[in-house]
């Protein structure tokens, strides 16, 4: 491997960088203004972030948010772990293309268009929308993210496991709990994390969706904006970046490890030999 | 230990026309889409006899396997064990264990939960698992790494805790895919004799599926050749190497040198195959030979003898050629001689003393011949 960067590297890489992250760390910084004004900077405060404690809106708004995303997350990944498992199993029956494309559709599917025909679904069949509606739309285009995630893992699973598993006497259920699901749990959890992750900055279709007392945290800073963006916002923003990427971190952190640790252990079971 | 050679000497129930055989295939036909991978196949296995399924991939001997583990239903025909037919029950209902190729150890729990597994499905209680995984453990010689998972094991490891886990629910019969299959030459020859003194203590009935001769005729009572979803031949390892049923089988195991050509006289005396090849040969026993049919003359290559003069009183079953190659393997030599019909003959010689020179070498022409009940006389 080449390890000696040209300038021309560290020119495109800083230049890479800069277009990804400076407008959050402009973000950032301004959420410490001391100013009233987002883009005039007049000192270190972080009087801001008490503000914000203390908006009832947008606390209520951020509550409503981690439910939404706690429970769309969980049933979106049961469902999207069950279409991965059917998928992968199940590969000559009748209508294999059609389930794959409509379980896939979601992904291409522009959000204006799944907003508004649930919307629609939603108006037909005389639910009241609020909670209850965007949960369910979330549900809906985040499970085929959670059954991507898994079909990729399950794609890699041995499936004489479950065979051994059965030939040792557990019946299909007992296999499932014991055997596959610990196997396929990190692409269950990561499938559960995406979901959250797309519930918690989705902003299209929980406008369509949503209704009075259910105001989401993106709807609640989108309405805000439009009356003028004040340093108050910019704290909400940084304390969702922080949170975002203290898990990404995290998460990364903990694989990494485990995969030296794993390594480190094969190789010692190799050089003891027999 | 009481003298195993002479129990396993004396085991040989399918000779016996009263032996009760325990697992049956009758007529078993399994297709998958349009192939066929077994084909109308009956067999007979017996209690406590150690089973080899034996032929190259493709075959039908893992599918065969798999239907008695219940991984397959057969098409048609049926499956009998003890009695039983095994039509409709689960896998985790048959009184079989298998162990896996791939061996197909869990790969989150460790040693002792791997084989506590079949186990605790029983619902065995917990003291019993814990006393069975100690003599499991045991058997295999790992109990230094009961609490390893599968990861922190070399190859050989994992292979002993497969065995322990699918002999731990001391299952009626044990099924074997390809279990050496994953270890290097030498583990495997030792992992054979490891193999066969289990199967002797624990009285269970082996069937194993491999595509290694060497392997099956070590370690099997007797041998299923496969092909194309078909048996060839069933019987014991030395009736398979002597008297193969047909030249598949002949050539299927080990080596064999076979000559072509019409059958001129059958008599008590046996059979006279005018070679294609230039000479006559005379078999001691016919076999299914009928005369002016076309046979064939299959002969090992350690059953020849090469000599650089002609033999004496040399008739039949002798013939001249040039020495075409020379392999020296240490324990033996491989000679190959080109007849002047342009067919190379394998022969071996054992090298029983050292430093023997050999009066023969690349060029020479040299004699070959071999006793009349040298070989075999095949029709098919």
């Amino acid at each position: 491997m080449n390890t000696t960067w040209s300038r021309f590297n560290i020119a495109s890489v800083v230049l890479g960088f800069a277009f990804l992250y400076l407008p959050i760390v402009l973000l950032v910084i301004y959420s410490f203004n001391e100013s009233r004004l987002v883009t005039v900077w007049a000192g270190f405060s972080t009087k801001w972030y008490g503000e914000m404690l203390r908006n009832e809106g947008l606390m209520n708004a951020a509550w409503v948010t981690a439910r939404v995303g706690v429970l769309s997350a969980s049933i979106a990944t049961v469902l999207g772990t069950l279409a991965a498992l059917a998928l992968d199993r199940y590969t000559r029956f009748r209508g294999r293309l059609l389930f794959s494309g409509m379980v896939y559709a979601p992904l291409v599917m522009p959000e204006v268009i799944t907003g508004l025909s649930l919307l629609l679904l939603f108006v037909a069949v005389g639910m009241d929308r609020g909670f209850l509606t965007v949960t369910l739309a979330h549900v809906t285009f985040s499970m085929c993210f959670v059954a991507v995630v898994v079909q990729s893992r399950l794609v890699s699973f041995d499936r004489s496991l479950e065979e051994a598993a059965m030939d040792l006497g557990a019946t299909p259920v007992t296999t499932f709990f014991e055997v596959t699901l610990p196997n396929i749990l990190p692409a269950v959890v990561s499938g559960w994390m995406l979901a959250f992750t797309l519930s918690l900055d989705d902003l299209v279709i929980a406008s369509f969706t949503s209704g009075p007392g259910a105001t989401t945290l993106p709807m609640k800073i989108y309405s805000q904006v439009r009356l003028g963006v004040t340093p108050e916002i910019n704290a909400v923003c940084t304390v969702l970046i922080g949170l975002v990427s203290t898990g990404v971190i995290a998460a990364s952190i903990v694989g990494k490890r485990k995969e030296v640790q794993r390594r480190r252990e094969e190789q010692a079971a190799f050089a003891e030999g027999v | 230990m009481k003298s195993l050679g002479s129990i396993r000497k004396s085991f040989a129930p399918w000779s016996d026309p009263d032996a009760k055989p325990y697992i049956v295939f009758r007529n078993v036909t399994k297709r998958f889409g349009d192939f066929t991978a077994v084909d109308d196949l009956s067999l007979t296995i017996f209690e406590r006899e150690f089973f080899a399924l034996l032929g190259a991939s493709g075959c039908g001997k893992s599918t065969l396997l798999r239907m008695l583990a219940g991984f397959e239903e057969p098409t048609a025909g049926e499956i009998l064990l003890d009695g039983q037919d095994l039509r409709g029950v689960p896998p985790y209902r048959r009184p079989v264990n298998m162990m896996f190729q791939s061996y197909a150890l869990f790969p989150h729990m460790t040693v002792e939960k791997n084989i506590a597994f079949g186990l605790r499905q029983d619902g065995m209680p917990k003291p019993q698992i814990a006393e069975r995984v100690a003599e499991m453990l045991k058997l295999v010689k790992l109990e230094k790494f009961a609490r390893r998972k599968p990861h922190q094991l070399s190859g050989g490891q994992r292979q002993r805790v497969a065995l322990a886990r699918s002999v731990a629910k001391r299952p009626k019969v044990l099924l074997l895919d390809e279990p050496l299959g994953a270890l290097d030459k030498k583990l495997r020859e030792e992992t054979q004799f490891e193999l066969m003194d289990l199967q002797q203590d624990l009285g269970l009935t082996f069937v194993v599926v491999t595509h290694d001769q060497e392997e099956a005729m070590t370690m099997a009572d007797r041998i299923a050749v496969m092909d194309h979803g078909k048996i060839k031949q069933v019987a014991t390892p030395p009736e398979v190497y002597e008297a193969p049923s047909s030249r598949f089988v002949a050539d299927f195991i080990g080596n064999v040198n076979l000559f072509e050509g019409p059958v001129s006289e059958v008599d008590p005396s046996g059979a006279t195959i005018r070679g294609a090849d230039g000479f006559a040969i005379h078999a001691a026993n016919a076999g299914t030979a009928r005369k002016d049919e076309t046979a064939w003359f299959a002969i090992r290559p350690e059953k020849i003898r090469i000599t650089s003069q002609q033999p004496e009183g040399a008739g039949p079953n002798s013939i001249d050629g040039e020495v075409w190659d020379i392999a020296y393997l240490g324990d033996m030599t491989i000679i190959h001689v080109r007849l002047d019909s342009g067919k190379v003959i394998r022969a071996s010689m054992i090298n029983s003393a050292r430093g023997s020179d050999n009066p023969l070498t690349w060029g020479d022409r040299a004699w070959i011949s071999f006793a009349p009940d040298a070989g075999v006389v095949l029709t098919n």
